[in-house]
């Protein structure tokens, strides 16, 4: 009876039966384009693989890794943050000026770098928590509410700065989160490594984004990939009625995903806040948001939402770097960067509808 | 045959791994109503799309008015005079009723300019409309009507294109019994102006007494063919599955009087002028019967949490509870299988394993984490006890067929500890083995001691599987019948408001 309909079933069936599909194969498309982007790139220029190179290279790409993962989860709940590239400003901003301007409300000095740098991700996560508030309770498009977001954290920043450009100066007062933020973990001794900012010659050495971004990618495989909450924003993400049905709090999940995003989007800014350590308000973090969308969808995420994994998610924020080194190193002009960009991505994209189509006919 | 209007010999349909269609013929003559039935994978919907020119057959031959047809695509088959209603609505809800009639080929005015000729298309839509006695302005937003006018819509477009065979793929499964009668009182009207209509349905009730003739497919192939006089409940759910089913309602039984759950003056939003009182006790199967809109779903959502109640007591084993989402009543043994159940039930691209787990996934962890082992194991284990035909629990809900899909939502409470289970339409777009299936699982419940509630607008359904039938009207409980009180009168009488029999016209 009704055989038909069932024995269509097995290919999928079959295949992930109890077995952990490490890289799943939209994954394995984008990490073959990395690696012949890199090929390509070292060829064209060996410069490509020279330590300074490399370790520029992955001071980028943890930076903006960092928040790709949390401008990721939010795309998985069929949401979106445009937001981000002005909070960078808005925070960077802040963080300066608490830091080098700001008094109150500690007699003594400035503000304490730890508390400062709390706050600012603090205020953050506080404004992601805001956009949930505003998807989930006012049920308003996540579209809208982050491109209001986009415009108003843009004013304040340039309101509270009145325009003009901040920064840290020499930073010796907060020395510690300064080499938090840009130091350089390097190989020292024997099973010693040091948090250094100025690496001396031929030593290598990790930069601390990439540190920290390779630190936030796990434990978001774990809570993605193995965790409940993981499991619930794929299932809220492709199906909010029937996540509901199951009793789960849909409403809580989606919230919760914004305030991750921008939580992310807060550590990731203190970084950009440190690298320039020159925050014009009116430009810092210009397009950054488009970044982590970009760096979401090349790595398998859909805007439908309940898709994508972190391990896809991180290759796409690689990816984008890499290509941004490769117009330097190739030579290219520059302001063809974004062009070069937008194209790969298309490409990518159209590749990978054409695969999952020719699939589906088989 | 020889004055077959439409006529199939031999078709033959292979899928890579599958033969759909073997040797199938089938013909209709005009001005005759044909039913064609069997179970979910038979071939139905195949054969359909073969003479709606969706597939191409690999073997056979088709004949118009006796004449060999090629259908390359679907204008062939209209062009040659086959309209199809599918059973999934194809209409665009954000245009007006006479421009999902003339889509595609809305009259045209202002020579270069194409501009739509309104004047003309709602003119001819109102013709349509008066011919199916449909009483609906052609420039009201196709969002306002009903999915029996919208259906109705669909009809009139296969007229407009001067279909001489209707294609009506389960019209009835998501239509009030009123609706469903008005339906087939239309399919007539047509037949004896001399359409011809095909009629898919799973609700073989309706067929005795509607259909001239039946066609059966059973696995791809003919299982045979009724006369008018042929044609009865037994005959046709034998011919569908190859055999007698001995018993397919459980036996009725009573409950063990001990009340489990107890509903008491419940508001509803959708309702909120009347409070609706009722209780289920355990190892019952409480039937709630009534029109669609009649508020049956919204108490259902209510004792749920997922829309919860403005006011009124939901008492579970004599304590009350508070239920203001479904996590409170899921957490106490409280469960709904939604009418729903591809919008509300299961996620479809999620696998079976993970609908499954998804209520309680935290039962689940090993370390904070989730053991997909363990997932693993209760999953099979619930497939296998509720018969989910899979070839493994990895395969994606979407994928299943209609029955199997039901069994997984089910699967899904089972795998918990029901006390009560809310079944909204249970066994809708599911066939007959399934839906047998189906009414075994419930009838197990109630034995184990669930207290079971069944909303249902399948009269068969509420009579054959209730031990005791709510009916509701208008968000009130207008009546409630004993087993010795059971008939379609009853029922009906009762759906539309007590005694007052006009009031069957109220809503449409």
């Amino acid at each position: 009876m009704a055989q038909a309909a069932e024995i269509k079933l097995e290919p999928q069936g079959r295949k992930t039966d109890g077995v952990i599909a490490f890289f799943k194969k939209k994954e394995i498309g984008i990490f073959l384009l990395l690696a012949l982007v890199c090929i390509a790139t070292g060829i064209k220029n060996p410069n490509f693989w020279s330590v300074v190179n490399l370790q520029d290279e992955a001071r980028l790409i943890g930076m903006f890794g960092i928040f790709s993962v949390g401008v990721g989860l939010v795309i998985i709940t069929s949401g979106i943050d445009l937001s981000l590239g002005s909070l960078f400003a808005l925070e960077g901003i802040l963080l300066a000026m608490a830091l080098t301007e700001h008094h109150w409300p500690f007699s003594a000095g400035y503000w304490p770098w730890p508390v400062a740098a709390v706050a600012v991700i603090a205020l953050c996560a506080f404004l992601g928590w805001i956009h949930g508030i505003l998807v989930t309770r006012a049920n308003l498009q996540p579209f809208i509410v982050t491109l209001c977001g986009l415009l108003i954290y843009r004013g304040l920043a340039r309101f509270i700065a009145t325009d003009s450009t901040k920064g840290f100066g020499d930073a010796t007062q907060f020395g510690l989160l300064n080499r938090l933020a840009t130091g350089t973990v390097c190989h020292t001794g024997p099973f010693r490594f040091e948090l250094l900012t100025n690496v001396p010659e031929g030593m290598a050495g990790v930069p601390m984004p990439f540190v920290l971004f390779v630190i936030t990618a796990i434990i978001f495989w774990v809570v993605l990939h193995r965790s409940v909450y993981g499991r619930y924003l794929y299932a809220v993400g492709r199906n909010e009625d029937a996540a509901r049905y199951s009793g789960i709090n849909t409403k809580r999940v989606i919230t919760s995903a914004y305030v991750i995003c921008s939580g992310l989007a807060g550590v990731s800014g203190i970084l950009f806040a440190f690298y320039t350590n020159s925050i014009s308000p009116s430009t810092h973090g210009n397009f950054y948001e488009l970044f982590g969308i970009a760096a979401a969808v090349l790595g398998g995420c859909s805007l439908r939402g309940g898709e994508g994994s972190i391990i896809g998610i991180c290759i796409g924020a690689a990816l984008l770097q890499v290509l941004q080194n490769l117009v330097n190193l190739l030579g290219i002009d520059s302001s063809l960067n974004f062009a070069v960009m937008g194209t790969v991505i298309l490409l990518g994209v159209l590749a990978d509808q054409l695969v999952a189509k020719s699939k589906k006919k088989e | 045959m020889t004055n077959a209007l439409l006529e199939l010999i031999g078709i033959g349909k292979r899928f890579p791994g599958v033969v759909a269609l073997d040797k199938v013929s089938f013909a209709i003559s005009s001005g005759e109503i044909v039913a064609l039935i069997g179970e979910n994978g038979a071939g139905k919907s195949t054969l359909m799309k073969v003479i709606g020119g969706v597939y191409q057959p690999d073997d056979g031959e088709i004949r118009v008015d006796g004449k060999h047809v090629a259908f390359r695509n679907v204008s062939d088959s209209i062009a040659s005079g086959i309209g199809f209603v599918h059973q999934e609505l194809n209409n665009l809800d954000n245009i007006d009723v006479a421009g999902n009639v003339y889509l595609g080929r809305e009259p045209k005015s202002f020579g270069f300019l194409n501009i739509i000729d309104r004047g003309k298309m709602e003119r001819d839509t109102q013709a349509l409309l008066d011919r199916l006695g449909l009483n609906v302005s052609p420039s009201a937003p196709l969002s306002t009507l009903s999915i029996a006018q919208q259906q109705m819509v669909e009809i009139a477009k296969a007229l407009s294109l001067k279909a001489r065979v209707i294609i009506m793929d389960e019209p009835t499964s998501s239509l009030t019994l009123q609706e469903a009668q008005r339906l087939i009182e239309v399919s007539k009207e047509l037949r004896d102006s001399g359409v011809s209509i095909i009629y898919i349905s799973h609700r073989l009730g309706e067929l005795p007494g509607f259909a001239d003739r039946i066609v059966a497919l059973r696995d791809g192939q003919n299982a045979g063919t009724l006369t008018t006089e042929e044609i009865t409940h037994d005959n046709m759910v034998k011919l569908m599955i190859g055999r007698d089913i001995e018993q397919f309602f459980a036996e009725q039984q009573d409950g063990t009087g001990e009340k489990r759950l107890q509903v008491k003056d419940l508001q509803t939003a959708r309702y909120p002028q009347h409070k609706v009182s009722f209780d289920v006790a355990a190892g019952e199967i409480v039937g709630m019967a009534g029109l669609v809109g009649a508020g049956r779903t919204e108490v259902s959502e209510a004792v749920f949490g997922v829309r919860p109640a403005l006011s009124g007591d939901i008492i579970l084993d004599g304590t009350p509870i508070t239920v203001s989402k479904a996590d409170d009543a899921i957490k106490r043994g409280l469960y709904l299988v939604p009418e729903d159940r591809r919008h509300n039930g299961l996620i479809l691209e999620m696998t079976i394993r993970e609908n499954i787990t998804l209520p309680e996934i935290k039962r689940f962890l090993t370390g904070g984490l989730i053991n997909m082992q363990k997932e693993l194991d209760v999953s099979r284990e619930y497939c296998g006890k509720l018969a989910v035909r899979t070839p493994s629990t990895e395969a994606f809900a979407g994928n299943l067929s209609g029955g199997n899909q039901q069994k997984v939502v089910l699967a899904k409470w089972f795998a918990l500890a029901p006390k009560v289970i809310i079944f909204d339409e249970p066994t809708r777009g599911v066939d007959v083995g399934a839906k047998a299936e189906i009414y075994t699982l419930m009838r197990g419940l109630a034995k184990n001691g669930v207290a079971v509630l069944m909303i249902s607008s399948d009269m068969e359904e509420v009579l054959g599987v209730s031990d005791r039938i709510l009916v509701m009207h208008e968000g009130q409980i207008s009546g409630q019948l004993g087993r010795e009180e059971y008939s379609e009168e009853a029922v009906m009488r009762l759906a539309v408001g007590g005694g007052n029999s006009n009031g069957a016209s109220r809503r449409n």
